[in-house]
C-alpha cells in the first residue's frame, strides 16, 4: 500500500535525521570569563621557565628541578604510537603561565574576585562552602593558579592536607620533595617531562596513617586563557592505613583553536592504604567540523607501595578532541589491588586513545580492568592497555573486559591491549568485543512505547553500567546526564 | 651480515638485467628498504622482536649453482605420490621437484613471467605494495630464484604440494630468500604443506615471501611446518589476497628454531569470502616464536576465525599479535579470534596483543587471549585416578593443543605433526 | 476495537501475508492458529510495527486509527502491546528501570501525569503480586541471562504494567512446560477484562486450555482458511494441520 510504504520511508528518514543530527549537542560550558590575566609571553625557554618559578616564588631547587626536565624534554621526541591524527603542535606558540589577575591575594573565600565566582557558580561549582553539598572538599584551578580551596580548616584538623601545589611548595617542601616525580619521573615521556618543567598549579593531598578521609576530596579544572595551556600537576599521598576518594572534573570554553593541555597526577599508596580517583573529563571536544578543542596528553599513574595497598581509577571521558591518557598502577608491593574502569564517549571528529597500564611487580597481586568505549560521528576511539606480569610477581591475576560499541557507519572502534607475561605462575583473561546497537533492541524498546532516542539512551547506560557504578553518587549522576548529552541524536 | 654487503648485493642486482622485467619491482623494494631498513622494537609491528643481532653476523648469500641436498629423514608422509618443490638455499631447484597432479604447473618465477607475464606482472610484490616493511622489501629487493605454481581453473589437485625448504649451512652462515608466487584460479583448490630443514651447524636466515592469489569459488588450504634445526632463523611472510569468494584455511604450526616470525596476512576483498587461521607455538629452550596475522575485512558479509595456542617452556619467548581490520563500509563482519597460552617454566615469557581495528558498526567481532598454567586441578584429578605426573601433563597438554591438531585435515599429516608435538615435549 | 481487512505484507520482498480479515472486539479472546510458515510471527511483527516488514496492501484499524501510519511506539501508546516470541536483552540495563521509562513514556503519550519514583514503586508492586512476578528478576539486568520462562512471564509482567488495550501473544508458549505456561496464563487472564482483547498467537492448542479463546482463528499460507469457536482448537489438535491443508486442495479442486 502507497501510504505505508511512503510510511516506511519517513521512519528510515527520520532515523537519519536523528543520525545527522548529532550537531544538535551544544557544549554547555562554552563560555568566557571577562576577566585581566596575568600572562607570560607566548614560547618556551629557561627563561620563561625562571619566570613562571620566580611568580610562584618558589624555592632553588625547585628551579633546579623544573629546568633539568626542560633540558630532558628538549632531548625527546613528541610520541607518533597513539591511534591519533593531529597536525604539530608548535610548543613555541602556547603561553605556559596564565593566573586570573585579583587584586589582593584572597585569604579567604569570600575575598575571591566576584568575576570568578560567578564563573563557578554558572560552572555548578560554588565556592561558598555551605552551598556544597556537604562531604566534598574542593581545589579550583583556573588556567595556571588555584583560585581556592574549601574545607581546608576540617581537614587539617585530622592531618589531613589539602592545598594547591604552589602552597605545598611553600609549606610542605619535604613532602613535595620526597614524592614529587617519584612516580612520574620527568623523563618517562615527552609530555610528563613538558609538565615538569611548567606546571604552574595543581592539588596536593597527604592524608595521614590510620586516616579516613571523611568527605571526598575534589578538584575543579577550568581553562580560560586564549592560546595557553594547562599544565598541572596532582600529587596525593596515602599513609599506611587510610583512605582516600578524589574526584577530577574539568571543562573549557569554546574556542576555534586547540589548546594544549599536559597533566600529571602521581597517587602513592603506602601499606593497607586505599586511593580511590575518579575523573569526569569534559574538556570542550572541539565542534561539529573537527574545529578547536582540548588536547589531553595526560599522564596519570599510581604506585602501590606497600602490602595490602590498593588504587583504583574511574573515568568518564566525554571530552578532549584529542585524548593521550593511561592511568596506571605499578603494584609493587604484595597483595596490591588495582583496578581500572573507563567509559570513554567520543563523537563528531574526536579522537580517543586511551587504556591503563597495570604492571604486576609484588606477589599475589591483582588488577581488574573494564573499558567500555563508545564511538560515533566520524570519531576514533582506541583502547590501549598493557598488562605487565614480572618476572618475580608471583601469582598475579588480571582479568580486562573491554567492549565498544559503534554508533553510525563513519566512526572507529578499535582495541589494542598488550600483554607481557614473565612469570608462570600467572593468570591473565583479556575478551574484547565490539558491537552496535541491535535493531532488535530498538525495536523492543520502541513496541514498549520508547521512543528511539530514550532507548539508545537507555542501552548505553546499560552498556557502561559496570563503570558508572564505580563512580561516588554525585559524580555518577552528573556522569550519566553527561553521557546522554554528548551522544545526543548520534543514532537511529 | 652487515648492512653494507646487502647494499652492495642489491646495488649489484639493481643492475642486473638478467631477469625478465623485474627490476622495476627489485628497484623500488631497494628505495624502500633504504628509507625504512631493518626495522627496530621502535615499530610497532616489532616490538617485541629485535633483528638487530640478527644482521650483526656474518651470512653468505647463495650461489646460484646449487648442490643437491638429501633430505629423506625429513620426508613428509605421503612424499612419493605428492606434488614437490625443492627450495635449495632459497632458490626454486626444478630438478629436484616433481608435479603429479592434473591440473597443476610449476616452474621458475621467470618462466612463470614469460608464459603468464599479465599476471605475474600485476601480482607479484602485492605485499610491499601492502604494507611497507623492510623485511619483505630485503627479500623483494633480491627476488631471484623464485617459483610460480598455477592452479588451473576448476582443478582440484588431488594431492597435497610440499615444498621443502633446504639449507645448507655447512660452511657458512647462509641467508637464504625463498620467493614464490601462487595463482589458484577459478574453483580450482589446492593445499601447500611448507617444511624447512637446515643441514650444517652454522646458523641459517630465512627470510621467505609468498605470495598467493585465490580467485572465486577456490579454496587454498596451507599448513605450514617450523621444525628446523635448533640454529635456524626464520622470517617469513604468507601473503593471501581473497580477490573472489574463497575460503582460505590456514594451520601454522612452530616447534624448533632460534627464532621465527611467521606473518600470515589474510586480505578478504570478495564478499561471503571465509577465512580460517589456526596456529600451534610449542617453545623450549631460547626459542623466539613471533606470530603476527592479519586479517583484512575490505568488503561486507565476511566471517574468519581464529586460534592460536601456545605451550611456553625453558627460557623461551612467545609474540602473538593478531590484527583484525574491519575497513569503512564492510558491514556484517563476523570475526573472531583467540589466544591462549600456557607456561610451564618460571622462565618462559608471552607477549600478546590481540587487536581489533575496526571501522564499520554493523559487525560483531571480539578477541580474547588468556595466559596461564596447566590447570591443576585436573592435573590433581587425573593423578588421583593413578596416572603418574608426566603422563599427566602430556594427557592435558595434548588436550589443550586438539583444537588446533584437528584443523590438520589429512590424518597422516596430522599424526606426524602429533608425534612432533610429542617427541618435542618428551612426553612419549 | 483491531480491524485488519485484505492485509498484504512480507519481508525482503517475499509476499508472507496474502489478504488477513479478521475484527477483534474489546472483551474477546481471539487465537490464531497454524503451521510453521503459515505467517502468523508475520501478522504480530506488521501489527507492532516492526521495521523490515512491508505493508504492500491492505488496512489496519485500531479503535478508528489508521494502525499502520503510526510509528511502533505510538502504537504502543495507543495501546498495543506484542508480547515477544524471543525477548531481546539489553546487557546492564535493570528490568525496573526499562520497565519505569515505558510506562512514563506511554503515560506521556496518553497525556497521563509521569509516575514519580515513589508512585511508580507503588504500581509495581501491586502488579508484581497480582502476577506472582519475582522481585528479584526486576533488579536484574533486560532479559540477560533469564531462563525461557523468565523471559515469557517478563513479558506478560510488562503487559500488566503498560495496560493495553489489546495484546499480543506471539507464541508466548512456545519453549515452557507446563507450570510456565500455567504462570504465565494465569497472568493473563488477570490481565482480561471487559475493555480490552487478547490476541494469541500459537502453534499448538495447549495454551488454550488455559487461555480460552472466543474466537480460533488458522491461519494457512498467508490467509485465515477457517475460523471459528474454541472447539475448532481440539479438532486441529486431534486430527493435526494435515485435514486443513487436505480441506484446502479439495476446495481448490472443486
Amino acid at each position: 500500500m502507497k501510504s505505508d510504504i511512503y510510511h516506511q520511508d519517513k521512519h528510515i528518514d527520520s532515523e537519519i535525521d536523528i543520525i545527522e543530527q548529532t550537531v544538535s549537542s551544544e557544549y554547555k560550558y562554552g563560555f568566557v570569563t571577562n576577566i585581566e590575566a596575568d600572562e607570560a609571553p607566548p614560547g618556551l625557554s629557561e627563561d620563561i621557565i625562571r619566570f613562571i618559578s620566580s611568580k610562584k616564588n618558589e624555592p632553588e631547587w625547585m628551579l633546579e628541578w623544573r629546568l633539568k626536565a626542560f633540558k630532558q624534554w628538549q632531548k625527546m621526541e613528541e610520541p607518533n604510537w597513539a591511534h591519533i591524527k593531529y597536525p604539530r603542535v608548535n610548543y613555541q606558540d602556547i603561553i605556559y603561565y596564565s593566573a586570573p589577575k585579583q587584586k589582593v591575594k584572597p585569604g579567604s573565600i569570600e575575598e575571591v574576585d566576584p568575576e570568578l565566582r560567578k564563573t563557578f557558580d554558572k560552572l555548578g561549582i560554588s565556592l561558598e562552602e555551605q552551598k556544597r553539598i556537604s562531604g566534598v572538599a574542593v581545589d579550583v584551578v583556573m588556567d595556571s593558579v588555584s583560585i581556592a580551596t574549601t574545607f581546608k580548616t576540617q581537614l587539617s584538623e585530622l592531618g589531613i592536607i589539602f592545598c594547591s601545589m604552589s602552597e605545598a611548595i611553600q609549606k610542605h617542601p619535604d613532602l613535595v620533595r620526597k614524592y614529587l616525580s617519584s612516580v612520574v619521573p620527568a623523563s618517562d615521556n615527552y609530555f610528563a617531562a613538558l609538565n615538569s618543567a611548567v606546571f604552574s598549579d595543581g592539588s596536593f593531598c597527604y592524608i595521614p596513617k590510620n586516616t579516613r578521609c571523611p568527605m571526598e576530596l575534589s578538584t575543579y579544572f577550568r581553562i580560560n586563557a586564549q592560546n595557553s595551556g594547562q599544565f598541572e600537576r596532582t600529587l596525593i599521598i596515602a599513609e599506611e592505613g587510610s583512605y582516600v576518594s578524589y574526584l577530577e572534573g574539568c571543562t573549557a570554553p569554546k574556542r576555534d583553536e586547540n589548546q594544549l593541555h599536559a597533566a600529571v597526577v602521581e597517587l602513592i599508596a603506602m601499606e593497607r592504604a586505599e586511593i580511590k580517583y575518579s575523573t569526569v573529563q569534559n574538556w570542550f571536544p572541539g565542534d561539529k567540523d573537527g574545529n578547536g578543542g582540548i588536547y589531553n596528553f595526560v599522564t596519570k599513574r599510581g604506585l602501590c607501595k606497600g602490602d595490602y595497598s590498593k588504587i583504583s581509577w574511574a573515568q568518564v571521558e566525554t571530552g578532549s578532541a584529542i585524548t593521550w591518557k593511561y592511568p596506571s598502577v605499578i603494584l609493587k608491593g604484595d597483595y596490591s589491588v588495582g583496578e581500572f574502569y573507563s567509559v570513554a564517549v567520543t563523537n563528531h571528529f574526536q579522537q580517543a586513545d586511551t587504556g591503563t597500564k597495570m604492571s604486576h611487580l609484588g606477589k599475589h597481586t591483582k588488577s581488574r580492568i573494564v573499558s567500555k568505549g563508545i564511538s560515533a560521528g566520524k570519531s576514533q576511539n582506541s583502547y590501549r592497555g598493557l598488562v605487565h606480569v614480572g618476572k618475580n610477581a608471583l601469582n598475579a591475576r588480571n582479568f580486562s573486559q573491554c567492549d565498544s560499541m559503534l554508533l553510525g557507519d563513519k566512526c572507529g572502534a578499535h582495541t589494542f591491549p598488550y600483554i607481557e607475561v614473565k612469570n608462570n605462575t600467572a593468570i591473565v583473561e583479556h575478551e574484547a568485543t565490539t558491537s552496535k546497537i541491535g535493531e532488535d533492541q530498538l525495536f523492543y524498546c520502541n513496541q514498549r512505547g520508547i521512543d528511539t532516542e530514550t532507548a539508545v539512551a537507555l542501552i548505553i547506560n546499560g552498556f557502561a553500567r559496570e563503570v558508572m557504578n564505580k563512580l561516588p553518587m554525585e559524580f555518577a549522576v552528573e556522569a550519566k546526564k553527561l553521557l546522554a548529552v554528548s551522544l545526543e541524536g548520534s543514532v537511529g | 651480515m652487515n648492512m653494507d654487503l646487502i647494499r652492495d648485493r642489491m646495488l649489484a642486482f639493481k643492475h642486473n638485467e638478467d631477469g625478465v622485467g623485474f627490476s622495476k619491482i627489485r628497484s623500488e623494494a631497494i628505495d624502500l628498504f633504504e628509507q625504512v631498513g631493518i626495522p627496530t622494537s621502535r615499530n610497532e609491528e616489532w616490538k617485541y622482536t629485535r633483528l638487530g643481532g640478527l644482521f650483526q653476523s656474518p651470512f653468505t648469500f647463495p650461489e646460484m649453482s646449487m648442490e643437491v641436498i638429501e633430505y629423506s629423514a625429513n620426508y613428509l608422509p605421503g612424499h612419493d605420490t605428492a606434488n614437490i618443490i625443492v627450495f635449495v638455499d632459497g632458490v626454486y631447484s626444478s630438478v629436484q621437484s616433481k608435479v603429479t597432479s592434473k591440473g597443476l604447473q610449476i616452474m621458475s618465477l621467470e618462466e612463470g613471467h614469460k608464459k603468464y607475464p599479465s599476471f605475474v606482472e600485476a601480482h607479484l610484490g602485492d605485499s610491499q605494495r601492502y604494507i611497507q616493511d623492510g623485511i619483505i622489501a630485503l627479500n623483494t629487493a633480491l627476488i631471484h630464484g623464485g617459483v610460480f605454481i598455477f592452479a588451473e581453473k576448476g582443478k582440484l589437485i588431488d594431492k597435497p604440494l610440499y615444498i621443502y625448504h633446504l639449507v645448507g649451512c655447512q660452511r657458512n652462515n647462509m641467508l637464504s630468500q625463498p620467493r614464490s608466487l601462487v595463482h589458484i584460479a577459478p574453483g580450482a583448490q589446492l593445499q601447500i604443506v611448507e617444511t624447512y630443514v637446515s643441514i650444517g651447524q652454522k646458523e641459517s636466515l630465512t627470510n621467505e615471501v609468498m605470495e598467493v592469489i585465490v580467485e572465486e569459488g577456490a579454496l587454498f588450504d596451507y599448513v605450514k611446518i617450523q621444525h628446523d634445526a635448533v640454529h635456524a632463523n626464520h622470517l617469513g611472510t604468507t601473503y593471501i589476497r581473497q580477490i573472489g569468494k574463497s575460503v582460505v584455511h590456514t594451520v601454522n604450526l612452530t616447534f624448533q628454531g632460534k627464532l621465527v616470525r611467521n606473518n600470515i596476512q589474510i586480505i578478504m576483498e570478495a564478499m561471503h569470502s571465509e577465512a580460517y587461521l589456526y596456529g600451534l607455538y610449542v617453545q623450549d629452550d631460547k626459542m623466539h616464536v613471533d606470530n603476527h596475522t592479519v586479517v583484512d575485512n575490505r568488503v561486507p558479509n565476511c566471517y574468519s576465525n581464529e586460534l592460536y595456542k601456545g605451550v611456553l617452556t625453558g627460557h623461551s619467548t612467545g609474540v602473538f599479535n593478531g590484527k583484525i581490520f574491519v575497513r569503512e563500509d564492510a558491514q556484517k563482519i563476523n570475526a573472531f579470534q583467540s589466544n591462549k597460552n600456557i607456561l610451564l617454566s618460571e622462565t618462559a615469557t608471552i607477549n600478546t596483543k590481540p587487536q581489533l581495528e575496526i571501522y564499520a558498526d554493523d559487525v560483531k567481532c571480539s578477541h580474547g587471549c588468556t595466559v596461564g598454567r596447566l590447570d591443576e586441578e585436573g592435573l590433581f584429578y587425573l593423578q588421583s585416578r593413578g596416572v603418574s605426573e608426566g603422563v599427566a601433563k602430556a594427557l592435558m597438554l595434548h588436550s589443550f593443543m586438539m583444537d588446533v591438531l584437528e584443523q590438520i585435515k589429512d590424518v597422516e599429516l596430522r599424526e606426524y605433526i602429533d608425534q612432533l608435538i610429542v617427541n618435542k615435549l618428551h612426553l612419549s | 476495537m483491531l480491524r485488519i481487512k485484505d492485509l498484504q505484507a512480507g519481508i525482503e520482498g517475499k509476499q508472507i501475508l496474502k489478504g488477513i480479515n479478521l475484527e477483534i472486539g474489546a472483551g474477546e479472546v481471539h487465537a490464531i492458529m497454524g503451521p510453521n510458515g503459515s505467517g502468523k510471527s508475520t501478522l504480530a511483527s506488521v501489527l507492532a510495527g516492526r521495521p523490515e516488514y512491508e505493508v504492500t496492501g491492505g488496512s489496519v484499524t485500531f479503535n478508528g486509527k489508521d494502525l499502520l501510519e503510526f510509528s511502533p511506539e505510538a502504537r504502543a501508546g495507543e495501546g498495543l502491546f506484542l508480547a515477544f516470541q524471543y525477548p531481546v536483552e539489553i546487557p546492564g540495563l535493570s528490568t525496573t528501570n526499562f520497565i519505569k521509562t515505558a510506562v512514563n513514556e506511554v503515560r506521556k503519550y496518553r497525556g497521563q501525569q509521569e509516575l514519580d519514583a515513589v508512585s511508580f514503586l507503588k504500581v509495581m508492586k501491586e502488579k508484581m503480586k497480582l502476577m506472582e512476578m519475582d522481585q528479584a528478576l526486576l533488579t536484574r539486568a533486560l532479559n540477560e541471562g533469564f531462563s525461557g520462562g523468565e523471559k515469557k512471564r517478563n513479558e506478560i509482567f510488562q503487559m500488566a504494567m503498560l495496560e493495553p488495550k489489546l495484546a499480543v501473544l506471539d507464541e508466548t508458549d512456545s519453549g515452557l512446560d507446563i507450570d510456565a505456561i500455567r504462570i504465565v496464563s494465569d497472568g493473563v487472564n488477570k490481565f482480561r477484562s471487559k475493555d480490552n482483547a487478547v490476541l494469541a498467537i500459537t502453534h499448538y492448542q495447549r495454551l488454550l486450555d488455559y487461555i480460552v479463546p472466543d474466537f480460533v482463528h488458522v491461519l494457512y499460507n498467508g490467509r485465515i482458511v477457517k475460523s471459528g469457536s474454541k472447539e475448532l482448537a481440539l479438532e486441529l489438535e486431534e486430527r493435526g494441520y494435515d485435514f486443513i491443508k487436505n480441506e484446502i486442495k479439495e476446495e481448490a479442486a472443486a
